[in-house]
């Protein structure tokens, strides 16, 4: 095997393959056979980086230089220069946006600082599609240490002990889940892993399987071996295409090597997973709905108790965990619970992955010890609001949290400080919102989104949220009475109270928690029929300025409804009741003379 | 091939170790020693991209760790091409020049192993690292 100086890791991750990032590996290898490099070097596609708004990621090992928005042009560059003459490519590193410096290193950022990855670990560090790789990196030593020195009831004391809790949401003992699953007497028992990632804008999941599937896997089996399971099932949406072929790939090479099967590094240990296709349903990520659908059957949720620890697949004792919450076992049982109890805070354990989206500069996956503050992670890590606008709330939780207002965002990150703050953890969606975000309008697409994921089994759920939206709808409208309000809070708290699963009953979280926050909003759209943040079209209504209107006729002429009046150098009028509110004329005004509602 | 224990699994790991290393030792830069060749236009010239492999070959052979080898840009040492620059943590950086053959060994077992520095082959003793 040739010695290669030097290794081009590529992000072979959803966001930066859709940026091109498999054709600029294959152009990496053609352009180093070209000038006969291709023995020195190394290119190797890996997982996610999570820097995810500066792709595609170009990492160059070891010299440990980080390249951001790589082009398929930029390829020949980076060869040419920086692999054959040693120069640094520097229009290609990351440059801080506040400072202005640019940072060859990832971990001079303030992107990655204050990160710190279990979940992620091999992330960008492996090829995901190797298993020799993960194994390099003391991959499947937790799994032969489990089988072949701990009962399975160490390891169920241990991974209770560290403390890891259920990362989809939840936030239940993973090891109490495993204990619980143990207990029961039965033939046949089930370890599920929950891939089906619904909360609009998280991405963690997929990260991690398209990254490093061989956690998973491992994890599985630890859990298997635990519980007394032989058989695994991931249940995976279907619109993960590049997650489950890898994920393929990964299973098929741990069967070659015997990780998976029969006999297990010799333990008398059978375990073997198959993976489960999903349509995509948001109600599939609640567990009941989620076996369900796994049986073939529809999906959708049913009372609890019977628990599936009890009664699951099968009507077997089955448990379900998140794909972060097994990415972080293999680690535990390596380096044990002390350690995973050493980080984050006293209730919460060890870190979470956020998917940080929305109104920030840095967009991506950013994972941090539990009790850093939701300040930290959007102004430190997240690079603050984009175009310097201020800060006006974040989601987490997706359709089941709530917003946070500024006032909290020193607020300490964990599953039960959350609570108190009226939002919830839920799977990691981090959704950033800055002034021009109508509170209201935020509200009516988180309806609309958990309406239309309803599974329509049980009435409050069915037609609560679809009222409830319907309300918001009248509201964004101008069309709003201040009965309205009453409705929305006596409807919100009667399908929280009623709802059979956590779908339902957490679905007007977000129009309970923006109520209480930005009630001034709602007031506004009701009272006063206007949008403050300008978002909603049918109240928002662009005016012209006539002291600074001088007529150039450039917002005349690029209304989509001819709606402006007005001669050459003379001033122009909008006429409000033809006018869609597109924004047009305020985006073609270069004398700032359109004033936007 | 199944892998059937423990031991198993830790010998594949360590037939992939070195190949991965490379990105580990990338991480931790405040413990590793530093090689830093010249691959400017003179240094390939002089046959900097021979020494440079030569490094990686005998640094594996001999099962080094902790040492990455980095291609730089030029020195400023055109004439005595080529130059190798040699950074061990808490030490002053050492510039080599006209490494050439066998001095790629010589440096690896003298000064990155016993800490002898060369003094035939130094150019220059200096504070300010090329990177």
């Amino acid at each position: 095997m040739a010695k290669q100086r030097t290794h081009i890791m590529v992000c072979g991750g959803t966001g930066c393959v859709s940026s091109q990032s498999l054709e600029i590996v294959d152009k990496f290898k053609e352009v180093l056979i070209e000038k006969d490099y291709q023995d020195e070097i190394a290119v190797i596609k890996t997982g996610c980086f999570g820097f995810c708004g500066q792709g595609p990621i170009v990492k160059i090992h070891p010299d440990n230089v980080f390249y951001v928005k790589v082009t398929l042009d930029d390829v020949r560059e980076i060869v040419e220069e920086h692999i054959i003459k040693g120069r640094t490519v520097g229009r290609l590193l990351y440059k801080e946006p506040e400072t202005k410096k640019t940072l060859p290193k990832h971990d001079d950022m303030g992107f990655y600082k204050k990160q710190y990855r279990i979940a992620l670990r091999n992330c960008g560090l492996i090829n995901p599609e190797d298993i020799n790789e993960y194994i390099a990196f003391s991959g499947y030593e937790a799994l032969g240490k489990a089988v072949t020195e701990l009962s399975p009831d160490q390891v169920i004391d241990l991974v209770k002990t560290s403390g890891l809790r259920g990362r989809g949401g939840g936030g239940f003992s993973t090891g109490l889940k495993w204990e619980l699953t143990r207990k029961p007497p039965a033939d046949e028992k089930y370890v599920i892993c929950n891939a089906d990632e619904g909360d609009p804008g998280a991405f963690m999941d997929r990260s991690i399987l398209e990254g490093d599937p061989h956690s998973v896997i491992e994890a599985m089996a630890i859990a298997g071996y635990a519980i007394g399971a032989s058989n695994g099932i991931v249940y995976i949406r279907a619109e993960y295409p590049l997650a489950i072929k890898r994920l393929e790939i990964a299973l098929s090479q741990a069967r070659d090597y015997g990780l998976l099967g029969k006999d297990i590094f010799e333990s008398g240990f059978n375990f073997d997973i198959e993976i489960k296709l999903g349509a995509g349903a948001f109600v599939c990520g609640e567990e009941t709905a989620l076996i369900h659908s796994v049986e073939g059957n529809r999906g959708e949720p049913t009372k609890k108790p019977p628990y599936p620890s009890v009664e699951g697949y099968q009507k077997k004792p089955t448990s379900v965990n998140n794909v972060e919450t097994f990415a972080n076992v293999p680690p535990i049982v390596l380096k044990g619970a002390e350690w995973f109890q050493s980080i984050g805070t006293e209730k919460s354990k060890g870190t979470k992955v956020f998917a940080l989206a929305g109104k920030v500069n840095n967009v991506g996956l950013v994972e941090v010890p539990m009790g850093t503050t939701l300040r930290e992670i959007i102004y430190d890590i997240g690079g603050g609001i984009i175009d310097g606008k201020a800060f006006k709330a974040v989601q987490t939780g997706g359709p089941s949290g709530g917003v946070i207002t500024a006032l909290d965002l020193d607020t300490p990150i964990d599953y039960e400080s959350l609570k108190a703050i009226g939002s919830m953890m839920g799977s990691g969606g981090m959704i950033v919102m800055d002034e021009d975000d109508c509170m209201v309008n935020i509200a009516k697409f988180y309806l609309d989104f958990t309406q239309d994921e309803s599974c329509g089994k049980c009435t409050p759920c069915r037609l609560g949220t679809k009222r409830m939206y319907e309300i918001l709808e009248k509201i964004t409208e101008g069309k709003g009475t201040m009965e309205d309000i009453d409705k929305l809070r006596s409807l919100g708290q009667t399908i929280k109270d009623s709802a059979l699963c956590g779908l339902g009953q957490t679905a007007p979280n977000p129009v309970l928690s923006t109520l209480e926050y930005f009630y001034d909003e709602y007031l506004s759209h009701i009272v006063d029929k206007k949008c403050p943040a300008g978002a909603c079209k049918a109240l928002s209504k662009y005016k012209i300025d006539p002291e600074k209107c001088i007529g150039c006729t450039a917002c005349a002429r690029v209304c989509p409804v001819n709606c402006i009046e007005g001669k050459p150098k003379e001033v122009h009028i909008i006429d409000e009741s033809l006018c869609i509110a597109c924004g047009a004329c305020y985006t073609a005004c270069r004398f700032d003379a359109v004033i936007k509602p | 091939m199944p892998v059937k224990s423990l031991e198993e699994l830790k010998k594949i790991r360590e037939a992939h170790i070195k190949k991965v290393k490379l990105r580990a030792s990338g991480e931790s830069a405040d413990q590793t020693i530093e090689i830093l060749v010249g691959m400017a236009t003179c240094g390939i010239a002089a046959g900097s991209r021979d020494v440079l492999n030569a490094f990686i070959d005998l640094i594996d052979e001999k099962s080094l760790t902790d040492i990455k080898v980095i291609q730089v840009g030029c020195m400023g040492y055109c004439h005595s091409e080529p130059t190798v620059q040699v950074n061990i943590p808490g030490k002053e950086p050492i510039i080599y020049g006209n490494v050439k053959g066998d001095v790629v060994e010589i440096i690896l077992d003298e000064h990155i192993q016993n800490g002898n520095i060369l003094d035939n082959y130094v150019l220059i003793k200096t504070f300010n690292s090329a990177l």
